[in-house]
């Protein structure tokens, strides 16, 4: 330990921190912490790894299918190979986007941030910004990695061109949808601040309360349904529309955004509200 | 340099802090004192943007935290509540708040040799002892070179060395000309270290003065005065205009006095011109220790009598103490 503390006089400038210098230091938090590493490694773990699982059963059991799963998978062989990824992908997602957030609040770090970044929207739009680019970027990476190794698998059955009506939507729309996903779980961590209670709430919006929905008679049902945040965001990764579906694609896909940017907004709020 | 003006915080139906008012000047080393629950913490969080007041305003250098820009580069602040995200290292702590700053990385390598954390920079902080993560929390404080610093209870947890270490850093930067506030509850620490002191109790100013005087104003002067005859003695101070109270020491020594009104010199030349002999004579100074527990004792009483004790005129005890 040294006695004297005579550091070199840095001028500060006296203008704000250049939001270039806040992305950086959000990069370095996002990197710095294993969850996020760890999140996503099991992102990709699991995508492909379902999907590589269930469309290698497909493949082995092909002569025992059923004529009528053998139809489905032949008409409509991306919904197979994308679902199993995403649906098991997505909960990956959830828990980074709440911890991303969440651990600030339960480990106190969001007080060095805070004193360090004191325009919290600055902040806000910083993480928001690199948060979004990491997760798309390898959402997309993993998304197409397992549409390819699906279609390998699948190969022998049937062709699925990546040009075929809606295939390329469907891949690109997976990413996306896991993307927006990661965003809509980190304004409810931003807002819950409890890691536990954000990632519970989370799912049970996105798991529990969708299927629930589809209990609602007739058209209301659909309606109610196809407006639910992930209910909404999943259609763009849907090749064929389902029976009953209110909402196009990218309707649905717009309706999910427009859920996730109003939770961002409430977070915003509160977050110039309430004390650190 | 701090101000805070009319400062008032509530949480629910408890206030905080009370229309605080002070002013932390440049230059020096300024103690903060209040027993537990003054309100101590949620003032340096409302000088530091982190809670907002219901009333009142906080500026450091004229501006509100919240308006400095690269607020690090102004002001160094270590909280008593842990701030680090214990998956991280400390070196990557420093990293990023360094560049939210447009700091250079290699300033991140100078404050960890600052502190003595080089050993274990790289080692994630949720296995840190109390004292390291003090040592990384001044670390951070010092990362902009801030003219300003806010530390509260910086010395939880350290080692004597350490003590030490943080005792001359404080000193030295306030030498520099930098603006130094430290709350702590060690009163010994902050005698030996502060110059002013501001005190709170129940969120509100109980005395804005520099130590000397607080201890002065706030403690009586007596001597202690040990002689095989003590009455003589007493009936020479007493016609002086002093007054002498006997004193069991329970040493069984020569018999004690204790001697308020008269300074010790002038009892001194009173026993030689009554040919008293004189064992023992020590000026009593209180305390810093004393000095706070008598004024904190009546900031309880004048809260429940609601009235306000000002900055100016500090309230100063009058109860008899029995001394040491």
């Amino acid at each position: 330990m040294t006695t004297t503390a005579s550091p070199a006089r840095t001028a500060p400038p006296a203008r704000h921190t250049g939001f270039g210098h806040l992305l950086l230091s959000e990069w370095t938090k996002i990197r710095s912490v294993r969850s996020t590493m760890w999140s996503l490694i099991l992102l990709a773990i699991l995508a492909l790894g379902l999907t590589g699982l269930i469309t290698g059963i497909t493949t082995a059991q092909w002569g025992s299918l059923k004529p009528a799963t053998r139809i489905q998978l032949i008409t409509n062989p991306v919904d197979t190979i994308m679902g199993a990824g995403v649906e098991f992908g997505q909960l990956t997602i959830i828990v980074l986007g709440v911890m991303v957030i969440s651990s600030e609040y339960t480990t106190g770090a969001i007080r060095s941030t805070l004193l360090a970044v004191p325009r919290r929207l600055s902040m806000l739009a910083a993480k928001a910004v690199v948060f979004t680019v990491l997760v798309f970027v390898l959402s997309e990476i993993v998304c197409f990695a397992a549409f390819f190794l699906g279609s390998a698998i699948l190969h022998s059955h049937v062709s699925i061109p990546l040009g075929g009506t809606n295939v390329a939507r469907a891949v690109i729309g997976a990413g996306l949808y896991l993307t927006v996903l990661g965003l809509f779980s980190m304004a409810i961590g931003g807002l819950i601040r409890h890691t536990a209670g954000a990632i519970a709430g989370t799912i049970a919006f996105v798991i529990v309360l969708e299927p629930l929905s589809q209990l609602i008679p007739g058209t209301w049902g659909d309606h109610i349904h196809d407006y639910l945040p992930t209910a909404a965001g999943r259609l763009v990764y849907a090749v064929q529309p389902v029976s009953g579906q209110v909402l196009p694609a990218w309707g649905g896909f717009a309706v999910f955004c427009a859920w996730t940017a109003g939770l961002l907004i409430a977070w915003a709020v509160t977050l110039q509200l309430r004390d650190a | 340099m701090i101000e805070a003006r009319a400062l008032t915080k509530r949480y629910g139906p408890k206030v905080a802090v009370d229309n605080l008012s002070f002013t932390v000047q440049p230059g020096k080393v300024t103690g903060f004192l209040g027993p537990n629950g003054a309100g101590k913490s949620t003032t340096m969080r409302l000088l530091l943007g982190l809670d907002r007041p219901n009333s009142g305003m906080a500026t450091i250098n004229g501006v509100p935290y919240r308006d400095l820009p690269n607020p690090l580069r102004t002001v160094g602040a270590l909280l008593e509540a842990r701030s680090v995200h214990t998956g991280r290292t400390a070196f990557n702590h420093l990293l990023f708040l360094a560049q939210s700053q447009g700091l250079p990385r290699s300033r991140v390598q100078e404050v960890i040799n600052l502190v003595g954390l080089g050993e274990v920079a790289s080692r994630r902080t949720g296995g840190f002892s109390l004292g390291m993560g003090q040592r990384l929390g001044i670390a951070a404080a010092m990362l902009g070179n801030p003219e300003v610093l806010l530390l509260d209870e910086p010395v939880n947890g350290l080692d004597p060395e350490g003590i030490l270490w943080i005792r001359n850093l404080m000193k030295q930067l306030a030498t520099e000309g930098r603006t130094i506030f430290v709350s702590s509850h060690l009163m010994n620490e902050i005698a030996v270290t502060a110059d002013h002191l501001i005190v709170i109790g129940r969120g509100r100013l109980i005395a804005d003065c520099s130590t000397r005087e607080f201890i002065a104003r706030s403690t009586h002067q007596s001597v202690l005065v040990r002689t095989p005859d003590p009455a003589r003695l007493a009936s020479a101070i007493t016609a002086e205009g002093g007054q002498a109270e006997n004193r069991d020491m329970g040493d069984g020594g020569s018999p004690a006095l204790t001697v308020t009104g008269v300074p010790a010199p002038r009892i001194g030349e009173l026993a030689a011109a009554s040919s008293v002999v004189l064992h023992e004579l020590t000026p009593q100074t209180g305390s810093l220790e004393e000095a706070f527990m008598e004024l904190t004792a009546e900031s309880v009483e004048y809260g429940q009598s609601s009235r306000q004790p000002t900055a100016e005129t500090p309230p100063v005890a009058t109860a008899e103490r029995s001394g040491q």
